[in-house]
């Protein structure tokens, strides 16, 4: 049974159908992260959740309730801001034990799970210090430890990350997939770094134009996207997406391409070499060393560019030519439409 | 959501300020059709449209209506012109600018009143007054402002008070300035008054259009420097419409003439305050 | 910009212009410490022995001390009595916006408008009706109704300017409307309230249309003690300089010492 349920949701801003009919099952305890392009309509469908915003049509349950009409106060749900949203003119103590203090709480307990929360996420120190005082980082800890504090039903996040330095965001992510494990709360993060998808999520929820493009684990959706649009989503560098008659001779399952349709094959599955039948000469035009890994950039005699990813150091050099050819175990195939059309054989399991 | 709540919250608002617009307004409406004059205690007879026409028949009027052009339009600009430049002179930090703001502000903290009867007797009294001690200093005849230039006076007057507020709006907003699109510029190799033209003037328009906006509000009432100073004379040279509704009520004890004069005031003031509103009303919905 | 010579420059200038502004200011508070004699010397007198003689005369001859309270208690109770029916019509316009909040705004505003004279005779009426002429009470309701749209503005104004995302934050964190404004709303707008009511206690001060004719020596505030002193009684310009101060420098005191608060009251929204 889900725990969290969306049922055909909509939203109307003026004339503009920004929502089109969302249909969600969330299960107890999921991580769940909606990712998408700018303007797809994540935030939007969080705020939705969270009673920010009213829902135009459709429903919303939570653990058998209907919340679609109630107030954001009486949802039972926590969210945390992108921009914090500390309250200033408070201390973190008063900051995270607020909602406890409208809800009437004894003081006692409320002390007693604030200091519980304190300790997780290292803020024991700063209880007293206003957020004027604190960094960025600790910032958002407060805003984690005022949701964590009240121990509602699901948690919201609203890409919590964007605000953080590199390092600083790796690190906090890590702390967030730790809190998840230790705590197991329901969990809806909204994103736009497939990363984070990729390495929080239990499920992802890829977003475009307001409508769900496809969900499932983050494995799944890499490797079995549902169409194109998702295929070039998640992973990067993304998928080399070509016109099928791009180069026909590079597949050899040429019989279920659809003529006026794409392929498309994963960087590393576009494999350099010499020649080779079935190869394809190209020119290489960059070559990017990472060190963990390289990625070369080589155009086909028709002008396609492709990207290809290798674990192996490499001594091309911009102007040469190489050779290029496809692993047929991991070719995805697109109708015009952009639907993908057979799963690509060898992405089982 | 709720609806309720906020109208609850507004309630009380809104019927203060439409006591204060809408009820004198249909009272003045009511007795600028009948003839009311405080001494002829005979009643109030329809009137029909008599009183606009006496009002507007008085020969008082068309000079009154330049005259309060006149001075709206020259206090504005001497504020908002001088203003700005006062307000680039103290945007940047130097010595002692908190103790000149301290002094910029003060003109603002007088009392009309006062304002008006210290230029009238201090300064531009022609043989006490400061102006003309200068003057004689300095081998010139003094200038019997309020009698010669009695209009320039008491624009000199407003202007003085009002200039503060300008300056002061306009340094807030200048502090406010993008310093990186300044910085730019320079790089960019524009010169003092090329930054003024492309990036300043155009900075300030919001804060030109607010400035405008409330002084349009007090000038148009501009009463007692008009009052203490001139009396709205030599004959009509500084008599405004505000002034002028005043002298047919009080002066002249005509109610009905009075209350056609105001309705008429409405009119330039809803008029003016149409296409200020139009400026600021876009200022207010960012 | 940045040579020392701009420096100096723009120093010299910036102090030269604030001194001629202020100069009358001075002149006048001179002149209050001068005799009648004093007062009307050719050239005038710079350096003299100051007295405290006007002083005492306009003491003596007037109520100072009735006229000084009545201002005081106008411009202060009526300021409060508007910011208690402001605040909450501020909020609502803020948070709860609808397509008419805009439209009333520009209603509210274009009512100020109106020059006094306009309304003069009927409210003139009305409070000769229900006895409020020349009443400290009649006087402060009308400078509550005369402020009211400007602090309605000022304080939506401000309003409008705190996070969104921190009000949302309160309303996740179970707040009623009410909660939402005494504990975020409330203590995050003390700044722009006192900014607010400084302009307006300013402006209730300096009243002088109203004060003058709905007011006499009763009621009247320090605008009506000086109203006394234009008419041309002969010399007398150290007494009216006298008065003239007393009368500017509470509020003047006011304005200085919180001059940062009070510019900040007067931007109306214009810098954000």
């Amino acid at each position: 049974m889900a725990y969290l349920q969306l049922k055909n949701i909509e939203k109307f801003f003026g004339e503009h159908r920004a929502i089109k009919g969302i249909d969600l099952d969330i299960k107890q305890g999921e991580f769940v992260v909606f990712v998408g392009p700018s303007g797809c309509g994540k935030s939007t469908l969080l705020r939705l959740i969270a009673g920010l915003e009213p829902i135009d049509n459709g429903t919303l349950s939570l653990d058998g309730r209907d919340i679609t009409s109630l107030p954001s106060s009486k949802r039972d749900l926590a969210m945390v801001f992108q921009s914090y949203a500390l309250y200033p003119h408070m201390t973190v103590y008063q900051n995270m034990s607020f909602a406890l203090k409208l809800a009437g709480v004894d003081p006692k307990i409320i002390r007693e799970k604030v200091d519980k929360a304190a300790a997780i996420l290292d803020l024991a120190r700063y209880l007293e210090r206003t957020p004027k005082e604190l960094s960025g980082g600790q910032r958002q800890r407060v805003a984690i430890g005022r949701a964590i504090v009240r121990d509602p039903k699901v948690f919201l996040f609203d890409e919590p990350l964007s605000n953080l330095d590199a390092a600083l965001r790796v690190q906090t992510r890590i702390e967030i997939a730790k809190l998840h494990r230790e705590l197991g709360a329901t969990t809806i993060y909204v994103t736009h770094d497939q990363v984070e998808a990729m390495t929080l999520a239990d499920r992802v929820v890829v977003l475009r134009d307001g409508q769900i493009e496809q969900h499932g684990s983050p494995l799944e959706l890499y490797d079995r996207p549902a169409n194109r649009f998702v295929a070039q989503f998640i992973g990067t560098p993304s998928m080399n997406v070509v016109p099928f008659d791009a180069a026909p001779q590079l597949l050899s399952g040429a019989s279920q391409a659809p003529s006026d349709g794409f392929v498309g094959v994963r960087p590393e599955h576009v494999l350099l070499g010499d020649a080779q039948p079935g190869s394809v000469p190209v020119t290489v035009e960059l070559v990017e060393s990472l060190g963990v890994e390289t990625l070369t950039y080589v155009r086909l005699p028709n002008n396609v560019q492709l990207v290809s990813r290798g674990a192996e150091r490499s001594r091309l050099q911009p102007g040469q030519q190489t050779h290029v050819t496809f692993d047929q175990h991991f070719i995805h195939y697109f109708d015009a439409a952009g639907k993908s059309r057979a799963p690509a054989p060898g992405a089982q399991a | 959501m709720n609806r309720i709540i906020p109208r609850t919250l507004l309630m009380p608002a809104v019927v203060a300020v439409s006591i204060i617009s809408v009820v004198p307004l249909l009272i003045t409406l009511f007795y600028s059709f009948v003839r009311y004059s405080m001494l002829d205690p005979s009643g109030h007879p329809f009137h029909g449209f008599d009183n606009f026409h006496f009002f507007f028949t008085d020969a008082s009027f068309l000079p009154a209506l330049q005259n309060t052009f006149t001075l709206l339009f020259s206090v504005m600009l001497i504020t908002v012109v001088l203003g700005t430049a006062l307000g680039l002179l103290i945007n940047e930090a130097f010595p002692g600018r908190a103790v000149v703001r301290v002094l910029l502000i003060s003109p603002f903290l007088v009392m009309p009143a006062v304002n008006a009867l210290m230029w009238k007797n201090m300064l531009l009294n022609p043989i006490y007054g400061l102006f003309a001690q200068i003057s004689i200093f300095f081998g010139a005849t003094p200038v019997d402002w309020l009698s010669a230039h009695p209009l320039v006076s008491i624009i000199m007057m407003v202007s003085w008070q009002w200039l503060p507020f300008a300056c002061l709006i306009f340094m807030t907003a200048l502090q406010s300035m993008d310093r990186e699109q300044l910085e730019a510029a320079r790089m960019d190799g524009a010169t003092y008054l090329q930054q003024l033209r492309y990036l300043y003037i155009p900075h300030l328009g919001r804060a030109v259009s607010v400035v405008l906006m409330i002084e349009m509000i007090f000038l148009l009432s501009v009463f007692a420097e008009i009052f203490t100073t001139t009396g709205g004379g030599p004959g009509f040279d500084t008599t405004t419409i505000t002034f002028m509704i005043y002298q047919q009520a009080l002066l002249s004890y005509d109610i009905g003439a009075a209350s056609a004069g105001a309705l008429f005031a409405v009119l330039i003031a809803n008029i003016a305050a149409f296409f200020l509103m139009r400026v600021i009303g876009k200022n207010l919905s960012k | 910009m940045h040579s020392k010579f701009h420096l100096y420059v723009r120093t010299a200038a910036a102090w030269l212009c604030a001194l001629l502004l202020f100069f009358p200011i001075f002149w006048l508070a001179l002149m209050a410490f001068k005799t009648e004699g004093q007062a009307i010397t050719t050239p005038p007198l710079l350096f003299f022995t100051p007295t405290l003689d006007s002083f005492r005369e306009v003491l003596a001859r007037d109520n100072y001390f009735g006229y000084a309270f009545n201002s005081l208690f106008t411009s202060v109770v009526s300021t409060a009595i508007g910011l208690l029916i402001a605040i909450p019509a501020a909020y609502s316009m803020a948070f709860f916006p609808t397509g008419g909040t805009i439209g009333l705004l520009k209603f509210m505003l274009s009512s100020r408008y109106m020059p006094g004279v306009g309304a003069l005779m009927p409210i003139y009426i009305c409070y000769q009706y229900f006895g409020l002429l020349d009443t400290r009470i009649g006087l402060t309701i009308m400078f509550m109704l005369m402020n009211l749209p400007i602090m309605i503005w000022l304080l939506y104004t401000s309003m409008k300017e705190l996070p969104r995302e921190i009000l949302e934050a309160s309303r996740m964190d179970g707040a009623s409307v009410w909660e939402e404004f005494r504990h975020v709303v409330l203590p995050l707008s003390v700044g722009g309230i006192a900014s607010t009511a400084l302009v307006c206690m300013v402006w209730a001060w300096n009243e002088s249309f109203w004060s003058l004719n709905l007011g006499a020596s009763n009621a009247g505030t320090l605008a009506w003690l000086i109203a006394s002193y234009s008419s041309p009684e002969g010399l007398f310009w150290a007494k009216l300089s006298a008065a003239s101060l007393m009368a500017i420098a509470p509020i003047m005191a006011l304005g200085w010492f919180c001059q940062k608060q009070l510019v900040q009251g007067m931007t109306f929204g214009a810098v954000k």
